[in-house]
This record gives C-alpha cells, sequence and structure tokens, in this order.
C-alpha cells in the first residue's frame, strides 16, 4: 500500500482499514525475517523521482514529492522492523549542478516537509520516536533551511527510537576532507597547547611520538556519519549500480543492493529482498570471521 | 549489485536488456535474478583448470609462459570502442572457495587465480584498456591463518620473478600500492625492482594492491598532507579534494579513479577497497568464482558498464 492515493478515491476509514491489514501482513513477514540477524543500519540512495514524475505525467518536480513519501514510508517500514539507524541520501553537492529550477524546487520542497512536521503535535516522527539529523555541508544551503533543519534536529533530539540521518548538501569526499581539516587543527591546537607547556620539539608526522600521528579513529569522530554506525545494507533505486559519491568512507563492507525500481515506487517488499540478503552474507561473513580466529 | 524487477508497472527507461548470459549469472541491472540464486556456479572451464591446477601443484611451479600479443585486437561483437573504461579495478574474490568446490588445498585455487589475472591482463592490453587495479592481498587479509598468508606472498613474489620478462617486452608497467612495511624484504626489494624496471612501459598500467586498505590509504594522504603543511609548503585553506587525491596511493597513475569494479564470487561489497576513488565508479557483481572468470565474463561486465548513463550528479537533458 503507498500514501500516494488521489485525493478522493477511497473513504478515510477504508484507507484505514487497508493500512491495518497491511500492517499486520508486515508483521508476520518481519517475524519470519527475525529468525536470522537484523540489520541495525540501512541506507538509501533515492534515486529516481524525476524519471517517475515523467512517466506518470506528474507536473514539475512533483515526482520529489513522490520520493518524499517514499521515504516516510521507509522510515515507518523500518521502525516496525525494528531498524534503529536510516540514511537517506536526500542531495548531493553534485545536484547543485542541475537546472536552478529543479534545485530550488527541491530546497522549497525540503522547507515545507520540514516545517510540516515542526508544525504538527502528532507528527509521524513524534508517532514512530524518529530523531532526525542532518549530514552534510550546510554551509551550502541558504538560511531558511539551516535554520529550519537545526529545528527540527532539536524537536526531535529526545525521540530515541530510531534515527534518520538525513544527507543534505553531502558527498563522501566533502565529508572526508570536511574531517581531515577538523583533525588537523585540532592536532594543532593541541601541539601548540603542549609547546607552551613543555618547550620540547614535537612533530605531528614522527611516528614515535605516538600521540601526535594522525590516526584513523580521530579522522572517524569528525565524520559528519559519525552519528551513526556504518550501515550494514545500501540501497540504491533506479537500477543504477554506483555510489555516487555517498558514504564512500562507512560502506568498506556493506551490502550493496541495487533495485531496478524508481525510488517513489519502492515498496516493503524490496526491503524485506535486502534483509534477505544481507542475512545471507552476513552468515557467510560471520562464518568467515569464525575461520580466521 | 543485485537486481530485482517486481511486478510493479514500470516503464523501463534503461537501456535493452542484453542476451541472456552464457554461463553463471551476472547481476546488473537489467537482468532478472532468481529469487534465491545458487552460489554454485558451474564453470564451463572446469575440466581444464582442474587438471592445470593439479599438475602446478604437483609440480610447484607456476606455468604461466607465453608472450602478451602487441597488436590490439578488434572488440568482441557488442563492444564500443569509444565506450571502453580507461581503468578497470577488480577485486579476484573466490579462489578459496574454487578449490574446496574442486576437493583441492586452498593454494591451488589461487594459483588458478594467477591463471585468470594472467588472462585479463592480456585482454586489457589488446583492448586498449590503461589501467588494471587488483585488489591481491587486503589489509584484513594477514589475520588469515599464517599458512595461507605466507603462501600468498611467496606466489606473488614468484609470479613477480616470473613475469618480469613478459610484462617488460610486454609493455605493462607494474606498480604495488598498499602497506609494504609488513611485507618481506626480498618482496620488498622485488617489488622496488619491478616497479623501477617497468616504470617506462606505457601500454597497461598494472597496479596490483597488497596488504592495501582504502581508509589507510586517506590516513596516509592525511599524513603526507600534515608533514607538508608541518614544513609550510601548504595551508590549512590549501587542503581540497585534489590535494587529497594527489596523496593518495593511486597518484602513480594518470587515472587514479576507476571507471568499471569488478567482483567476483557474488559477494555484494568493496571490501575496503579504494573507498575515495569508487565515488562514481560503475559497480559489477558477478557470481562466478576468480578462477572461472574469463573472457566471457569480462566481455558481459563490459557490455553492461556500456549501456550505464554516467551522470556525476547532474542531468543529461
Amino acid at each position: 500500500m503507498t500514501l500516494h492515493t488521489e485525493k478522493g478515491g477511497i473513504s478515510r476509514s477504508a484507507r484505514r482499514f487497508l493500512w491495518k491489514l497491511s500492517y499486520l501482513q508486515r508483521k508476520c513477514i518481519f517475524s519470519v525475517l527475525s529468525v536470522g540477524r537484523f540489520p541495525t543500519h540501512i541506507a538509501f540512495i533515492m534515486d529516481g523521482n524525476r524519471r517517475y514524475g515523467k512517466q506518470r505525467n506528474l507536473k514539475g518536480g512533483a515526482g520529489h514529492k513522490a520520493g518524499y513519501l517514499a521515504l516516510m514510508l521507509m522510515v515507518i517500514y523500518c521502525c516496525e522492523l525494528g531498524i534503529k539507524y536510516i540514511t537517506a541520501y536526500a542531495f548531493s553537492i553534485d545536484n547543485f549542478k542541475r537546472g536552478p529550477e529543479e534545485v530550488q524546487y527541491i530546497m522549497d520542497l525540503m522547507l515545507e516537509k520540514i516545517e510540516l512536521e515542526l508544525s504538527k503535535e502528532d507528527s509521524l516522527f513524534s508517532r514512530y520516536g524518529v530523531r532526525v539529523h542532518f549530514s552534510g555541508n550546510m554551509e551550502l544551503l541558504s538560511d531558511p533551511i539551516k535554520d529550519a533543519a537545526k529545528r527540527l534536529m532539536v524537536a526531535t533530539a529526545n525521540n530515541s527510537n530510531i534515527l534518520l540521518t538525513v544527507c543534505l548538501a553531502y558527498t563522501s569526499m566533502n565529508e572526508i576532507l570536511h574531517a581531515i581539516q577538523e583533525t588537523y587543527q585540532e592536532k594543532l591546537a593541541q601541539i601548540q597547547l603542549q609547546e607552551s607547556i613543555s618547550e620540547g620539539r614535537i612533530s605531528m608526522c614522527n611516528p614515535e611520538q605516538g600521540d601526535h600521528v594522525l590516526k584513523l579513529a580521530e579522522i572517524e569522530k569528525h565524520m559528519y556519519m559519525a552519528i551513526a554506525p556504518d550501515p550494514d545494507i545500501i540501497i540504491r533505486t533506479s537500477g543504477e549500480n554506483r555510489l555516487s559519491n555517498f558514504l564512500l568512507w562507512q560502506s568498506a563492507n556493506s551490502c550493496l543492493i541495487s533495485f531496478s525500481q524508481l525510488w517513489p515506487g519502492i515498496s516493503c517488499w524490496h526491503l524485506v529482498w535486502a534483509v534477505l540478503n544481507f542475512q545471507r552474507n552476513h552468515y557467510y561473513l560471520e562464518k568467515k570471521k569464525k575461520k580466521q580466529i | 549489485m543485485l537486481s530485482l524487477r517486481l511486478a510493479i508497472p514500470t516503464v523501463n527507461t534503461l537501456s535493452p536488456p542484453k542476451p541472456k548470459p552464457k554461463s553463471g549469472l551476472v547481476q546488473t541491472a537489467s537482468n532478472q535474478t532468481e529469487i534465491f540464486p545458487s552460489r554454485v556456479s558451474v564453470p564451463k572451464r572446469y575440466g581444464y583448470k582442474l587438471q592445470a591446477a593439479t599438475t602446478d601443484v604437483a609440480n610447484e611451479e607456476i606455468s604461466v609462459a607465453g608472450e602478451f600479443s602487441e597488436e590490439e585486437e578488434e572488440l568482441p561483437e557488442g563492444l564500443n570502442k569509444e565506450l571502453m573504461p580507461k581503468h578497470v579495478a577488480v577485486i579476484m574474490d573466490g579462489n578459496g572457495r574454487w578449490a574446496r568446490q574442486r576437493g583441492l588445498p586452498t593454494s591451488a585455487g589461487h594459483e588458478a587465480g594467477v591463471r585468470s589475472l594472467r588472462e585479463l591482463v592480456e585482454l586489457c592490453c589488446r583492448w586498449g584498456i590503461q589501467v588494471l587495479t587488483v585488489f591481491a592481498f587486503s589489509y584484513e587479509n594477514w589475520i588469515r591463518p599464517k599458512v595461507e598468508v605466507d603462501f600468498l606472498l611467496s606466489l606473488f613474489e614468484r609470479t613477480l620473478k616470473s613475469e618480469l620478462d613478459t610484462t617488460s617486452r610486454g609493455g605493462i608497467r607494474i606498480s604495488v600500492i598498499g602497506d609494504s612495511s609488513k611485507l618481506p624484504a626480498s618482496l620488498q626489494e622485488l617489488i622496488h625492482d619491478v616497479e623501477e624496471t617497468t616504470k617506462d612501459n606505457s601500454r597497461l598500467q598494472l597496479i596490483v594492491a597488497v596488504s592495501y586498505s582504502g581508509k589507510y590509504d586517506v590516513v596516509q594522504a592525511c599524513r603526507s598532507i600534515a608533514e607538508k603543511a608541518k614544513h609550510g609548503n601548504i595551508q590549512l585553506e590549501d587542503i581540497n579534494e585534489s590535494l587529497i587525491e594527489q596523496e593518495l596511493e593511486t597518484n602513480c597513475t594518470e587515472f587514479p579513479y576507476p571507471d568499471l569494479l569488478i567482483r567476483t564470487s557474488g559477494e555484494l561489497r568493496v571490501s575496503n577497497f579504494l573507498l575515495w576513488q569508487l565515488a562514481y565508479t560503475e559497480l559489477v557483481f558477478v557470481q562466478q568464482l576468480w578462477p572461472d572468470f574469463g573472457k566471457d565474463e569480462f566481455v558481459e561486465a563490459l557490455t553492461s558498464y556500456q549501456q550505464r548513463q554516467r551522470r556525476y550528479g547532474g542531468r543529461h537533458s
């Protein structure tokens, strides 16, 4: 069942009944899946909104609206599954290369949806206990969106059922670069402090001076995505088989799954399929790890 | 990536589906997949490989004699010369499983893997691919049993020695990336000699990743940048993506970013290989185990690659 029903199509009570029916169906399927290990973190590359809109002759950027609804559905399904972290690739820094009208439409849509969530008392996020976090180079965004995003993060900060990270103005290379710059600045500050205390010469790069060598863990803690563990599954829709500068650092051991379906058409079945594949790969990985111990 | 087409009406805006693969199952966007595809694919070159492997195990030699053809060959039907990738990366997975399926020791699987690699290098030379990067040994592989690790490193050493003349004559430049400090001293020296000897070759650059980790590649780039900053050569504001790219170990090539990554054995992961460099790489996951990956499978992967639309975040229209 999709939320993208036409207005006046079926009655509200009928919709509620169908939703409850589909919920029970999902509960059965998810309990079967629970025999195996569930992923902790699923990431989505939400590709295909515009193509979806064109296929259905929707006006303007309505495909992106459908994409937003699909994301909300996925949040609900993941909550029901017990997934703790979701990450969605909403807008890449590379997407600024697109036509200004499309970029503006997406920005306006995001602002509208964030304000809508903030204005509702019984919003979807509060009902499902969703904490929202925005990852990316927020300085590239306009002030209204930056401000709205901050307010949504504060408003949902106490929700603890699931963390939804929305990657906005994000690329992995930019994230890594930012982490390196932050780490370097932190190290410099440490060195300057130490030098002012003891007047010895400390090299930041001398491997014998263990404390001042740049370490992997230090870079990782400055990543935008340090808020969540590495994704277990990365799902990409619309049939493309590439990461497109998304979570390059964090995807080292992620199960990569591509669906030919366009993003707004994604359903619970795709999620089930992805979890099954994760469980199959995970079982094999655990076997390998045990052999090596 | 594993592909699934459900019974939901969508118009296929991708290129038309390609002919059904002859052997095994190539998981690409335009293919249907089985619900639970079998892990065990029946390779058509089973008999030949088994015979060759047992012979080599008995003789303890790597029989990879032969020359690389000097001329560029015409591409197989269906491949477009203009759309050939400049840089292909391969994760050579499945040697151990291949050996187990045949009741052979793991070492036989790795030796069969070397033959597959040689065949792939030859194809890349003939078809004008400029860089081939192979993931021979990951930093995480050090935790494998010592016997296997020692065998792999000695296999690498023997192969380098036996192939040096052939690759030199074939115009192949060999570069090795990874943390070489953990390798035996003899191997480190050999790597240095091989790189020096072949550095002027230009037909194909073969980059072998040994004791390599994508994350540590970025960390060592970061340390190099910090070293330069310490000597005042650069300021904090100068640190950008291009500087990081220049400091990564793939700076040994003109084309550090692979256009195509192939992983064999059906695993759907990149396993810490070239993380930064894979930003826009097209990924192809094939079911065949590495020793069974040959010309046909490579053609299928290239065909899939050539059908893809690469937009780099922008739009075509």
